[in-house]
């Protein structure tokens, strides 16, 4: 494994392997002191497009763990402001050697183009509305802590689909976990053709109760440019996870932070039920098997950082196909 | 109204030109069939049997041994030449060499341009460049409103006379239906095809790409397809009740095919056109989020592909266009939700459409030559023929020949075309434009001159 980019590009091999090195590092977490010198020498740097609190200081605390060394870039504030380009950034960061990016920006596929761009080791903290693995990593880590295996489990995740990548990472999870997935949400929220994904489609709570695992995602105020649902108040009448809803038997999840009164109530925030505290400790832990994986596992060595800036970026380099993927005619 | 010549270019020396045996395909004129072909004065002098035209001292001869075909050059209503300012995608010489190289011999230039393209002055001085610069005839299409805003219509009448072919706000619709019914109204007055960009931007809001299970796998918002067709369905009506002269620009779904298909059985004054990324690609490419595959209106699904197939076999669609939309190599890498919408088709139309729609049986290529030629007609302009006496804009084309687009570079000075990198069959190998030849690959043989 090059880089974490998507779950789409995980097996569930991988995504075992990667709990696995997480279950050995959670007992670091409980030490006196908590570093292990893994990745001493290496350095991780955090390229933050976005405004992140929680994931950003859980990589910096995981890279901390393993004894790296951690740079912050945040876009505002520095020559991002000033109009560079993200390819311009990314060149002029790679001359300090990063060993590994954790890289979050508003806009789908920028990890991956990023990869494209310089040698270190990429890790998608967020491409916009497209993935969020790690979320999904530690959200299947608290599972499997919880529950054992997760096979056959049915899980539903609830609230705006449209505006979450952490949505759609943990639909491709949860199903390469043997998890079966409903999603469900104001049709507004629900993209069109989310369905092929393999999940089923529900536009009610109704059938709630028949969940195992309820995925509550948060009300994306700050990435709604438009009304997406009458009000908060509607919205809270008909999908808010509340004690009348969640049942005693079910485990309630939310990648945080919460907006409290909308997709949660207050009181099953404070639920046995709730792991939302475990998701969040796990997310260090995962995050250290991460950065683990691909700077100290058994990785290729890299082809020479000091790639030229001026050089065309891979595009340049193109497999000769024919002019049509598939059949062209009826 | 009679105004200028509508299509200027840089005059070329006349083509003093032998073809000897090259196969003469020309479904308008009736013509398949092996020949020799002189061009003297940059006109068609002669079309004999082949062996029959000896070679003269002043002319070049090119030895088609039967493999070679020569169609009438191609015509494409729908180009972005990005001049006034924007320069470093293309100008007027880049964008009509790149025309060249693909076999056509005028194209239609767009004015969705920094400044936009909305007044008389503007008009002449771009007229000008192309009557210096141009490889090929060009023709403007000026905006409809001032500023592309939709809000007041240009001086049309006053353009009109400076030489528009009609008028367009490519890019962007005209989203009021009462703006646009007041341009096909003032139509009465100054004539011109008005030529229409649809969507219905409530609808298409934010999207980068088609409204489907790739954008929802991808989490990129979608376009819909019914943005377009419902805008098409309104204006075909419009058009129908003001009896005015409409062309659609660059259908890409089902649904428009049938609307404009709906409005034709009602006699109204409608046309059409489909660009051939729209033809050969879906959505499917955009999984890889590739930016050269985000283009204005986006690649849509395959059934939607199979209607515009067969809205162009049928004629409900009457033309092929490009949408030729350079974009500099630094715009188009960016992550794709920030990328500038286009592509550009004008090297590779004429051999991704054999290649993807010909070779594989789906349409003829008598068909592919007569949609690649009917978009002058639809702008007023003379069609190219191949008979004794008419000007000579031809393509001599090698349909043999296998290429990978872009290999060894590209004519535009932009290179994000859809097609680069894959491997295409026919070869433009010869571009007589206005009588001159304006483009001439460097594999052509000649003997003699």
């Amino acid at each position: 494994m090059n880089h974490l980019l998507s779950i789409e590009d995980l097996d569930r091999e991988a995504i075992e392997r990667i709990i696995a090195q997480a279950e050995r590092f959670s007992e670091v977490s409980d030490r006196e002191i908590k570093k292990v010198p893994a990745l001493r020498g290496r350095m991780v740097l955090n390229l933050f497009y976005e405004a992140s609190t929680r994931t950003r200081s859980s990589f910096e605390l995981a890279a901390k763990r393993l004894s790296a060394d951690v740079v912050n870039f945040a876009a505002s504030g520095s020559s991002v402001e000033k109009g560079e380009s993200l390819k311009d950034t990314v060149l002029t960061l790679s001359a300090h050697k990063p060993d590994a990016i954790v890289l979050r920006t508003p806009w789908a596929g920028a990890a991956e183009l990023v990869s494209k761009w310089c040698s270190a080791a990429i890790v998608n903290a967020g491409d916009g509305k497209h993935e969020h693995p790690t979320q999904a990593l530690l959200d299947v880590y608290t599972l499997r802590r919880r529950l054992g295996q997760i096979d056959g489990a049915s899980i539903w995740i609830v609230g705006d689909v449209a505006h979450s990548r952490v949505a759609r990472s943990n639909v491709l999870a949860f199903q390469r976990m043997g998890a079966k997935v409903t999603i469900a949400g104001p049709p507004t929220l629900i993209p069109r053709g989310i369905e092929q994904l393999g999940c089923e489609v529900r536009y009610t709570l109704d059938e709630l109760p028949s969940a195992d695992i309820v995925y509550a995602l948060r009300m994306q105020h700050e990435r709604m440019s438009e009304t997406w649902v009458p009000s908060m108040r509607e919205y809270a009448a008909w999908y808010q996870i509340n004690a009348r809803r969640l049942t005693a038997r079910q485990i309630l999840m939310h990648p945080g932070p919460v907006n409290r009164g909308v997709e949660l109530s207050g009181e099953v925030v404070d639920s046995p039920q709730a792991v939302i505290t475990a998701q969040v400790e796990a997310g260090v832990v995962v995050r250290m098997a991460v950065l683990y994986e691909l700077l100290a596992g058994a990785r290729e060595p890299r082809p020479a950082a000091d790639r030229p800036a001026d050089r065309p970026a891979d595009r340049s380099t193109m497999a000769e196909t024919s002019v049509l993927g598939g059949s062209p005619s009826r | 109204m009679s105004g200028p010549d509508r299509l200027l270019g840089a005059p070329t020396p006349s083509a003093e030109l032998l073809l000897c045996d090259v196969r003469v395909l020309d479904p308008r004129a009736g013509v398949d069939a092996r020949r020799d072909v002189r061009i003297a004065g940059g006109a068609i002098a002669e079309l004999a049997e082949p062996g029959t035209l000896q070679a003269r001292e002043d002319e070049e001869t090119i030895a088609g041994d039967g493999r070679l075909t020569l169609t009438p050059a191609f015509f494409d209503p729908h180009v972005h030449l990005r001049t006034p300012g924007q320069e470093h995608k293309e100008d007027i010489e880049s964008g009509t060499r790149a025309a060249a190289a693909g076999g056509f011999a005028g194209v239609i230039a767009m004015p969705n341009t920094d400044p936009v393209l909305d007044s008389a002055p503007l008009l002449r001085s771009l007229r000008d460049a192309a009557a210096r610069q141009a490889r090929i005839p060009v023709g403007f299409l000026p905006a409809i409103t001032r500023g592309l805003e939709g809000e007041q219509l240009t001086e049309m009448a006053e353009l009109r006379q400076e030489g528009a072919l009609g008028f367009s706000d490519d890019g962007k619709p005209v989203t009021s239906a009462g703006m646009l019914r007041k341009a096909l109204q003032y139509q009465r007055l100054c004539g011109g095809v008005l030529a229409l960009h649809e969507e219905d931007p409530t609808l298409s809001r934010k999207g980068s790409m088609n409204e489907g299970a790739v954008s929802a796998a991808l989490g990129i918002a979608g376009i819909p397809t019914v943005a377009e067709s419902t805008m098409v369905a309104r204006d075909a009506a419009l058009a129908g009740y003001e009896d005015a002269r409409v062309h659609f620009q660059h259908l890409s779904c089902a649904a428009s095919v049938e609307a404009l298909a709906h409005g034709k059985a009602h006699g109204w004054r409608l046309s059409g056109e489909v660009s051939p990324h729209h033809l050969l690609l879906t959505d499917e490419e955009v999984r890889t989020m590739d930016t050269r595959m985000k283009m204005h209106p986006p690649l849509t699904g395959e059934d939607d592909r199979q209607a515009l197939i067969d809205g162009l076999r049928s004629g409900v669609i009457d033309c092929v266009a490009t949408d030729h939309a350079p974009h500099a190599r630094d715009e188009k890498e960016v992550p794709f939700e920030q990328a500038p919408m286009g592509t550009t088709g004008l090297e590779t139309a004429f051999a991704a459409l054999y290649s993807g729609l010909v070779l594989p049986g789906i349409i003829e290529l008598p068909l592919l030559i007569e949609r690649m030629t009917a978009g002058a007609a639809l702008f007023e302009l003379p069609t190219a023929l191949i008979a004794a006496g008419e000007p000579a804009n031809l393509a001599l084309i090698d349909l043999d020949a296998v290429w990978v687009a872009g290999e060894h570079g590209w004519e535009s000075r932009s290179e994000n075309c859809c097609f680069a990198g894959r491997r295409l069959q026919g070869r433009v190998l010869l571009t007589l434009a206005a009588g001159g030849v304006a483009h001439r690959d460097r594999a052509l043989a000649m003997v003699g001159a």
